[in-house]
């Protein structure tokens, strides 16, 4: 390789590293993201300019780009905000499923050239095709449960404790074999396995939990590549996944602890048992359901409102309507806060996207830890289109999935209104003793129109 | 004194891991979505491996799967770049988010 290039690819992995700690500041976040982006330009335009290699192919190389290209820009310009983590997720396995695929083809070569190569670059090769395709067949389940192609709650089936670790010692031997004596269907079935592993280790996980898996499988991703640059002896692929894969180990752990989880629990925990406690379904049991009139009186006669915004709010587009109503509230005189749990939504982060979508202002988001003593104080809380992000079943019941994440303490409140479609269970799936609450209100309806008559009937004192 | 390949990689990688974390250490939990999606789009950096090893095969089969790997690699890449600049452009205040949003890369 000549030396230019090698300094070209040096250039990028720095860019690479400046881009991480950009995304990582709300000021440099954007720039951040552009340098990434020109950096990883660059790269890939090196093999084109590199005239030894007599690149091969050229026309049918960059027609592939191109499709690929397109295909993402769409994707990416059509996604809603709050498709936004599935879309992640999608991205992420089909990353995960070329660098598989360019293991392959890389044993191949070598196949071909006689089977001679270093054993720890065959291990390096079998690393990359079992976690890339673990990667995508993991994301893909990922995809399916966000985009609700299938259940969000977690999948077991008998024989599943017994399944997953056979799949997975089954590729590990299949890759110490590979190691040994490298032949091209050996690589094909720990891609096989790879993709089985990944099946299995995602479909056992609640809907919850998913955010923190797409962290994960990112992670897993991130050193399949730099394993990958090991076996192209590419720097640049070394330095950049192993970036992503430190990083990205690093932000799962972050969210884990956010949600009070152990991300072993996480991925094995309903494979124990136990924590189907949900039902899926509606409980008949009474509640005490209020008009957009009486929520209204109860709103502009509070002292204190603390709003609690879930996905519901996003998804019945009910963001801009909610801020009207808090800015009519505050002209009251009402002190209102947005109480934002750090997996409101699908990810975390995710609600202070959509909400700054909707152009709440940044100080009138408060976070869970900073806002969660002053809901004992408060009158009312408005909980909107949440749910399990106030279950107090998390505290309170051992066998319930969520157990042990914490919640905002909406159920301190001395009045609490829960704007809801139906009375089917949030995400997790579980029932949410608060609703059955005798200080609490519900007001049933789709978010935006029962946010519209409650912005008029407060409008209207 | 001339340093064994595999200890120059095995260097590169433990000082990366390293880099990985100090640089997102300080991350807000406001800013986790946009992380992930910017990290997602760096390890599309595979492509630039899926273009070498399709552009050196003379297999037919190999320069399919090849050519799969690239379609794949890019839209990680390139999607991944303009999903997270859409995102960010929401943190941007003082102007309303405009339609006419630039693409990213490429």
């Amino acid at each position: 390789m000549p030396t230019w290039i090698q300094l070209v690819f040096l250039a990028c992995g720095v860019c690479f590293i400046l881009a991480l700690k950009g995304l990582s500041g709300p000021k440099t976040a954007r720039n951040g993201n552009l340098l990434g982006a020109a950096a990883a330009v660059v790269a890939c335009l090196m093999p084109f300019f590199w005239t030894d290699l007599h690149l091969k192919h050229v026309p049918l190389i960059i027609a592939a780009i191109v499709v690929g290209t397109i295909g993402g820009v769409y994707g990416a310009q059509k996604v809603q905000m709050t498709q936004m983590p599935q879309m992640v997720a999608l991205f992420n396995g089909v990353g995960g499923g070329a660098a598989s695929l360019v293991a392959l083809l890389e044993l191949h070569d070598v196949v071909e050239a006689g089977g001679d190569a270093p054993w720890f670059n065959l291990a390096a090769t079998a690393f990359t095709i079992a976690v890339g395709a673990v990667s995508f067949a993991g994301s893909v389940v990922t995809f399916a449960k966000l985009q609700d192609l299938m259940t969000s709650r977690p999948v077991v089936f008998p024989g599943l404790q017994y399944v997953f670790p056979i799949a997975a010692v089954a590729a590990l031997v299949m890759g110490i074999r590979l190691v040994i004596a490298p032949h091209m269907w050996i690589g094909i079935i720990i891609g096989l396995l790879g993709l089985l592993v990944g099946l299995l280790l995602v479909l056992p996980v609640g809907g919850a939990d998913v955010p923190i898996v797409i962290s994960m499988l990112n992670a897993f991703t991130g050193l399949t590549v730099a394993a990958g640059g090991y076996v192209l002896s590419n720097v640049l692929l070394l330095i950049a996944g192993t970036l992503v894969g430190a990083s990205g180990t690093f932000l799962t752990l972050l969210m884990a602890r956010a949600m009070g989880r152990s991300v072993a629990n996480i991925l094995f925990g309903a494979l124990k048992g136990g924590s189907t406690l949900g039902s899926g379904e509606a409980s008949d049991r009474p509640v005490k359901s209020v008009t957009p009139e009486d929520a209204a009186i109860m709103l502009a006669y509070a002292d204190r409102v603390i709003i609690v915004p879930g996905y519901g709010l996003a998804v019945a587009q009910a963001q801009h309507t909610l801020r009207e109503l808090v800015d009519v509230l505050d002209a009251r005189g009402i002190q209102v806060d947005y109480a934002i749990h750090p997996v409101a939504g699908r990810m975390p982060g995710h609600m202070n996207v959509l909400l700054a979508e909707a152009q709440v202002p940044y100080e009138q988001l408060r976070e869970m830890d900073d806002i969660n003593g002053d809901f004992k104080d408060t009158d009312v809380a408005l909980v909107v289109g949440a749910n399990d992000v106030v279950n107090p079943a998390a505290g309170t019941t051992p066998s319930a999935p969520i157990y042990g994440m914490p919640i905002l303490n909406a159920d301190q409140a001395r009045q609490v209104i829960f704007m809801k479609r139906s009375m089917r269970p949030g995400f997790a799936g579980i029932e949410n003793e608060l609703l059955f609450d005798e200080r609490t209100s519900l007001l049933f309806g789709d978010a935006k129109d029962s946010m519209g008559k409650l912005l008029n009937a407060v409008k209207a004192l | 004194m001339i340093l064994d390949t595999g200890v120059v990689w095995l260097t590169i990688f433990v000082l990366g891991v390293f880099v990985g974390i100090e640089v997102i250490s300080k991350v807000s939990s406001t800013l986790h979505t946009p992380l992930m999606s910017g990290a997602n789009a760096i390890h599309g950096i595979i492509l630039l491996g899926a273009i070498l090893v399709t552009g050196t095969t003379d297999n037919n089969l190999a320069l399919i799967v090849g050519l799969i790997a690239i379609v794949l690699a890019s839209v990680n890449m390139v999607g991944g770049f303009v999903v997270t600049d859409r995102m960010l452009q929401m943190f941007v205040r003082k102007r309303p988010a405009t339609k006419d949003e630039k693409d990213g890369p490429a």
